[in-house]
This record gives structure tokens, sequence and C-alpha cells, in this order.
């Protein structure tokens, strides 16, 4: 089901406000995610503590446990950019002395705190409790935090995860994290929260994760339904937020993936495309694979080049950032801590290079896609580097046309909307011609 | 050999790109295997101990065309990674048995992988170090990291790597890594007699020699270096940060000393002092190594510093044992970890008002007229405020 709305203007645009279609599960989802906003700006007046800490390999129901309201400074970072706020935030950190060379999401949320801390809704965040340093597959995740810690001196506590360069994860990893854990990360949060660590709790909020993650897998799998139901990299984001962020493990994210998929599932039988920000989809023409982070700060305006082509992303890896689930794997109540550090172990960023082109491969072969689109982003380094060799293993292995955009996270600078419509237009040509070549042979 | 002949010799060494010097340690004995490694840190002495040669990968420099390298990598990613693809690329690297990619940045990271897609019958590991300090949490994984490390080159080597073999390459190292401490203390004392560009070149003829020949070469050059009478200039004293991965060219070293800078202190090669004490020889192997890696090695933007103090303390130590009057940071373009450190050490350094200035490079960077007058301009201003 999905309704019309209205977007509230700006208040510098006399444009007249376009109508924006979402389905149910959207608003559902952004109502959780400004309450989120609501509870972590009122949460030290309310004497909760709050925490901050990373997507990938977040640790939600562990935090949940010691009541922390949860900040997730790079979801903090994206809803600024999606609201066109964080260029200014961007440009006021390089004044304050960050290279125009390093992440975007960093120099948002520091340019942020530059700006008095109001947070994406309007509310000022507060600072911090303790920063929980999931150190998942992104490098750049460790200077983030020494950077606030030192502008804040808050509490930091370390969990580092260690990559899986040899494409597996060892006991010897395994083990490292779950030490942490236990030994470091756990204390540290009853040391801040002065709550004391109950396992049963754990479990308990394990348990609606998994239920969560079931519906997820559903969700984003039924996108190898024709035509695809949803949009697997821009409607995927909606249905990331929750699970990916202060969700996960919490009734709340329950109810809003059984809802999702009651939705989808009727997508489904009405033999429907998915929801656009313009209504429902034109019609399936391209059936796509990406990867990489989206561009926030043009976000409909990228979704836009897509649909308007008749492209659905059926997969996507960025969609598997806070956590690999359409492999089998989910939150254990049964062994929690050992499945918090399995969890961090497999999140995307943290596969290697073979792992990440089988995963893509995969997806190409099982949503029955035409091709792999890779949007480079300047910011991540994590995602970026060495993304052009993907690109030529993916097209040697499945024999499908792959095509590479650039943009950038929370940047308006670095997205060139001309630039990558041509380029799209071009990739959609090439996919048809590849069809007629084939269809013909 | 006199200074001029040591420097001839390093400046060969580091400008032959074709590894001559580790083709020729292989060719001298049959069945020699040698491993590469790329910055900043990996426990050589487990690449010695088998029987190997640890050879140091730090890109190609100003004199490597990057031509199929550049077909790998954004404009936006540093330059170090497309010029050791283009190395690979173009066989410079068949001299290497393997190749180690250490836990220094998402860039190297990622390169491992790539690396194994590329180079498939090439020995490659991710070599991950910790980043939580405790022996028995951090020393416990780093130890079975180095034991799978141990186990894959003893399989490569046709032979188990003892312990014995072990505590003799720390042993061998300890001594190279006194003689590098040698190097920096002189230099630092009498930074006229050894020039930065040529310590550099003494430096990075480590990254080919065996560590015997390289710890007598170190030692060959401080006592010839001694002998000789250099003019002392009034040049500004000053540490130059930043410039641990990617390498800065060595006219750009040059620049900024003839600029009125001595450079008395430097992150260039940092795995030749990363163990900052002796690793004893005895015990456990393995343990020692992790307790030096753990509580004994240098700080550097990799590294998680663990409390907010420790952020800028060995920088600051570094100015105030070298008796620097100002700190340069010079670090390669898109160099994530240096950059994102740089803030945090800046802010720093002017709370214990030590002057700095910052700049960007890349290891082909052929534009040196505004690092000079920048340099020039940094020197004069220290020499300003404490003639003042």
């Amino acid at each position: 089901m999905s309704t019309p709305i209205q977007i509230v203007p700006g208040t510098r645009t006399p444009k007249k406000p376009p109508q924006v279609q979402k389905e149910d599960s959207m608003w559902l989802q952004k109502e959780l995610i400004n309450g989120n906003y609501h509870e972590l700006a009122t949460a030290h007046e309310m004497n909760r503590k709050v925490s901050a800490t990373f997507v990938p390999g977040n640790l939600n129901e562990l935090l949940m446990c010691f009541n922390f309201a949860r900040s997730l400074p790079e979801t903090n970072a994206l809803q600024n950019g999606m609201r066109k706020k964080s260029g200014k935030m961007i440009m006021d950190a390089e004044r304050d002395g960050h290279s125009e060379d390093v992440c975007t999401y960093v120099k948002a949320d520091l340019g942020m705190m530059l700006q008095g801390q109001v947070g994406p809704t309007g509310e000022a965040l507060p600072t911090p409790d303790v920063l929980l340093l999931s150190y998942t597959g992104c490098f750049t995740f460790m200077k983030w935090f020494e950077l606030i810690r030192q502008k804040y001196n808050c509490e930091t506590v370390m969990l580092h995860v260690p990559y899986q360069g040899d494409g597996k994860i060892s006991k010897n990893m395994r083990d490292y994290v779950l030490k942490q854990l236990k030994e470091k990360v756990i204390p540290t949060l009853e040391k801040v929260s002065g709550v004391k660590f109950d396992i049963d709790l754990l479990r308990q909020y394990m348990r609606e994760s998994a239920k969560a993650e079931e519906d997820l897998v559903w969700t984003l799998q039924s996108a190898k339904h024709k035509p695809s139901p949803i949009d697997g990299y821009f409607g995927a984001v909606y249905y990331i937020g929750p699970i990916f962020t202060a969700f996960r493990g919490t009734p709340e994210a329950t109810k809003f993936y059984s809802v999702l998929r009651s939705e989808i599932a009727q997508r489904i039988r009405e033999g429907k495309g998915p929801v656009t920000p313009e209504g429902e989809h034109p019609g399936e023409k391209y059936r796509l694979v990406v990867e990489g982070p989206p561009n926030w700060t043009s976000f409909r305006e990228f979704w836009k080049m897509f649909y308007d082509e008749g492209a659905v992303v059926v997969a996507s890896t960025y969609a598997k950032v806070g956590g690999v689930y359409d492999f089998g794997f989910r939150h254990d109540p049964e062994h929690p801590l050992e499945s918090l550090a399995e969890y961090c172990l497999g999140c995307y960023t943290n596969l290697n290079f073979p792992q990440r082109i089988d995963m893509i491969c995969k997806y190409i072969d099982e949503y029955q896609a035409d091709g792999l689109l890779i949007n480079s982003i300047k910011s991540c380094n994590s995602f970026s580097a060495g993304q052009l060799l993907i690109l030529r293993e993916v097209e040697k292995r499945t024999g499908k046309p792959a095509a590479f955009i650039e943009s950038d996270l929370v940047d308006p600078r670095y997205f060139s909307a001309a630039n990558i419509k041509n380029r799209l237009e071009s990739y959609f040509q090439m996919v048809k011609q590849k069809r007629t070549a084939t269809a013909a042979h | 050999m006199n200074t001029q002949e040591i420097i001839a010799r390093c400046e060969h060494l580091f400008e032959d790109l074709r590894f001559g010097a580790v083709k020729d340690w292989k060719a001298a004995k049959p069945g020699r295997k040698a491993i590469g490694y790329m910055p900043i840190y990996v426990p050589r002495e487990i690449i010695h101990a088998a029987g190997m040669l640890p050879v140091g990968i730090f890109g190609g420099g100003d004199q490597l065309e990057v031509i199929q390298g550049d077909a790998y990598y954004q404009s936006y990613i540093c330059r170090i990674p497309r010029s050791t693809i283009e190395l690979g690329l173009t066989g410079r690297l068949d001299c290497l048995d393997g190749m180690l990619f250490p836990s220094i940045c998402d860039v190297i990271r990622n390169l491992s992988g790539m690396w194994q897609i590329m180079f498939k019958d090439k020995y490659v590991k991710y070599f991950d170090v910790p980043q939580n300090y405790d022996d028995a949490i951090g020393g416990e994984f780093y130890v079975h990291e180095m034991q799978l490390l141990r186990e894959d080159l003893g399989k490569l080597a046709g032979r188990p790597v003892t312990d014995q073999a072990l505590r003799a390459s720390i042993a061998v190292y300890n001594e190279n890594r006194q003689a590098v401490r040698d190097l920096y203390a002189y230099r630092a004392a009498k930074p006229w007699q050894a020039p930065t560009s040529e310590l550099y070149l003494v430096l990075r003829a480590g990254c080919v020699l065996p560590p015997e020949e390289h710890t007598a070469l170190v030692r060959s050059y401080l006592s010839e270096a001694a002998k000789e009478t250099r003019p002392q200039r009034d040049n500004a004293r000053v540490v130059l940060t930043g410039s641990f991965c990617e390498q800065p060219p060595l006219s750009l070293i040059k620049s900024i000393e003839m600029a009125g800078c001595y450079v008395v202190d430097d992150d260039f090669q940092l795995i030749q002092s990363w163990l900052l004490d002796e690793v004893p020889v005895t015990g456990n192997p393995l343990e020692e190594l992790s307790k030096a890696f753990l509580h004994h090695s240098t700080s550097t933007s990799s590294k998680y510093d663990e409390k907010k103090e420790d952020k800028g303390k060995f920088l600051l130590r570094q100015v105030k044992e070298r008796g620097a009057e100002g700190v340069v940071f010079a670090a390669p373009s898109f160099c994530d970890p240096a950059l994102l450190e740089r803030p945090m050490l800046q802010e720093i350094l002017a709370r214990h008002k030590v002057p700095y200035t910052a700049f960007k490079y890349s290891e082909n960077t052929g534009q040196m007229a505004p690092i000079r007058e920048q340099a020039g301009t940094f020197a004069d201003s220290i020499k300003l405020w404490s003639a003042a």
C-alpha cells in the first residue's frame, strides 16, 4: 500500500513542493528514525547515557542492555546530506583544518559539531558519553572517533574486528573479538552506564533481531521475482534503515519488517514493481546489481535517473553494509556474544576482494540481472579502492556488462548529474545491445 | 668505501626497480625465496628465519611511468597502490615469491585481495596486527597470526621455521635496529654530517639487502660520515612526519634540506625502527615479538591510541629529544591515516607552542619550487622567532 504525501518545503525553496510517494513501511521507518533523534536529544534530561557507534559491526542489542540512547554518526551525516545540510558542514570542517582528501562523513560530522551539534531533525544532539569504536571494515572509523574523543574527551572503547584477508573467519579472529567483548567492551559499557550486564536481556533482544533479519532477507530476496517488487538499492536504503541503526533487536523493528514483508507480498501478488518517489515504477526494463553506497545529497535525482529509464536495482552490496544476512547468518540468542562476534566479522566491507566478487557474481546470477553498476564513492576507500578490478572480474566471469560512475556520499561538490546521467544512458544502451546480440545468437 | 661510494651504491639500489639485488641474492643459492612487504610493519624476523629475503616494496617512486596501474584506480586514490600494481604487471616483482600486505589502511588492505586475484601463483597474505594492546587479548591474537605466517612460510620454504631460527633472526634484527637507531641519533646530533637525503638512501638499501649486510652498510656509513668535514649551516631543525607509506621523491627531501631545514627525525621507513627496544632472544620468540609490538613500538596514525593523552605524545617526544624547532607534516595526497591524524597532532603542537607547516605530495611529485618556498619560509620564520 502506498500513500501520496506532501513534503514540507524548506524555508528557502520557493518551488512548488513535489508530491512524494512512499509505502507505509517507509513512513514507519521515518517515524522510527526521527523518534530516535528525539530520544537522543532528550536523553540526558531523561538521565540516560548516550553512545555513539558505527553501522558496520554495530552492537545495538548490547548497547540496549545498558539502556544507552544510540547515535550513529554515519546516519547523522547521511541524514544531513539528504536534507542538503552537509555541504556547509564539510566546508566548515575543511576551514577548521581537515583535508579535502578525506572522508566527507567525518567532515560532515565534525562540521555539525562546529555548527552547534544540531542534528538532522533540528534538535540538538548530545555529546556522547561513550564512543564504541567498532573498527569493522573501515580504517577511517578509528580516526573518526579519535577526532571526536579529542574534541569531547569522552570515554572510548575499541572493538578491533580483524579483516577477512584469507576469505574466512578463523577461530583466532572469533576468539579475539569475543575476548574484547567480554574483557573490554562490556566492562566499559557497565562503567559508563552504571548498569550491570544481563546476558538474558541480550538474548531477548537477539530473538527480536533474528525475527527482523528473517523478514529483511525475505524482502531483499523478493527482488528475484520478475518484475521485482522492490528496488534493492534506493528502496533498500529505507528497508535497512532500522536494522542497521538503533533498532535491531527492538520490537519496533520486528513490527517494521513484518509490515514491510506484508506490503511486498501484496505487491508480488499484484504483479507490481517498486514504488518510486513519483509513484509506481514505470516498468522494469533493466535489472541491475549495484556495488557501492549511494550518493545522499542528490538521492532522489540519482534514483530518478534509474527509474526514468526503466531500471530496477535487484540487489546491492550496500544493503549488506550493516550485516550480511542473505547467506544464512542470524543473530543467535543461544550464543549471544559469539554471534555478535560473527556478525561483526561478516559485514560486507570486512570481506576480502575475492569474496566481494563472488557475492556480486552470485547476485547477478540469482537475481537474473542484466549487469553490474559500480557507484564509486570518493570518500570511501574501503568500498572504492580496487573497484575497477571488481568491474573487470565480474564482466569476465558473468559475461554481463558493467559500468562505472563516480560520486560522493555527502559532498554535493562531487555529484555531477549530467555526467552520471550520460554514463547511465550509455550503459543502458550497452545492456540493450548486449541483449539483442545474445538473442540473435 | 667512502661516503660517496656508499651513497652511490645505495642510490643504485634505490633506483633499481628491477630489484637486481634481490635477484642476485636468490641466484647465489638455488631455492632461495624472497617475500615482499608493503608499509608499514611486518615481523621480518619470521621471513628471515624461514631462510627468505624480506623485500620492502614502497611503490615505484618518481622514475616509474604508471600506465597499467592507473587503470585500476580512481583519481582520488593515492599513488602507491597503482605504482605497485605497475611493478607487478610489468614483471618487476617476479623475483618475489610472495607479498605481505600489512594492516595500514583500506587501500593497502584491498590491494591484498587484488593481488590474490591478479597474481594467483604467488603467496599473498593480508597481515593483521592488533589494535588491542593487552597481552592476553591483542597479544594472543597477534601470536596466532604470526604463527600462521610462520607455518605458511615454513611450507613455502619446505622446512619448518624453528624457535632457534627465530631467535637467531631476532638477534640479527636487534643489531640492525640498533644500527638504525645509532644512525638516527648521529643525524640528530650532526645533521650537516649525515644529511637526510643520504640517510634516506641508506635506509632504503635495507629494503633489498639482507639485514646482516644492511647493518654493516649502516655502520660503515656512520664511520665514513664521521670522517667528513661538512659545513654546518644555520638551518632550522625539524621533525618530518606523515611520510610512512607512500614515499616522497628523493628530490623533495633534498628540497626541504636546501630550503634551510635539517630533518632531525622522520617516519620514512618505520619498519626499520618500529620496535623501539631490543627484543629478548630468550623465551618464546613469537611472544617476545608480540610484547615488543604491543608495548615497545613506535606510534603512528595507523595504530590506535588507547587514551586521549597518548595522542601526539610520541611526536612531542621526537621534537624534544631531537631538539627540533618545528614539525613538517608531509603526507601523500589521499592518505587517510596521515591526513586524518594531522589536525589532532597540529592541535597538540599548537598547545605546546611547536611551530608546524604542512603540505601534500605524491611519489612522483615533480614541482619542487612550491615545497622549497614553503619549507624555506617555515625555516625562516623559526629562525626569526627564536631570534626574538
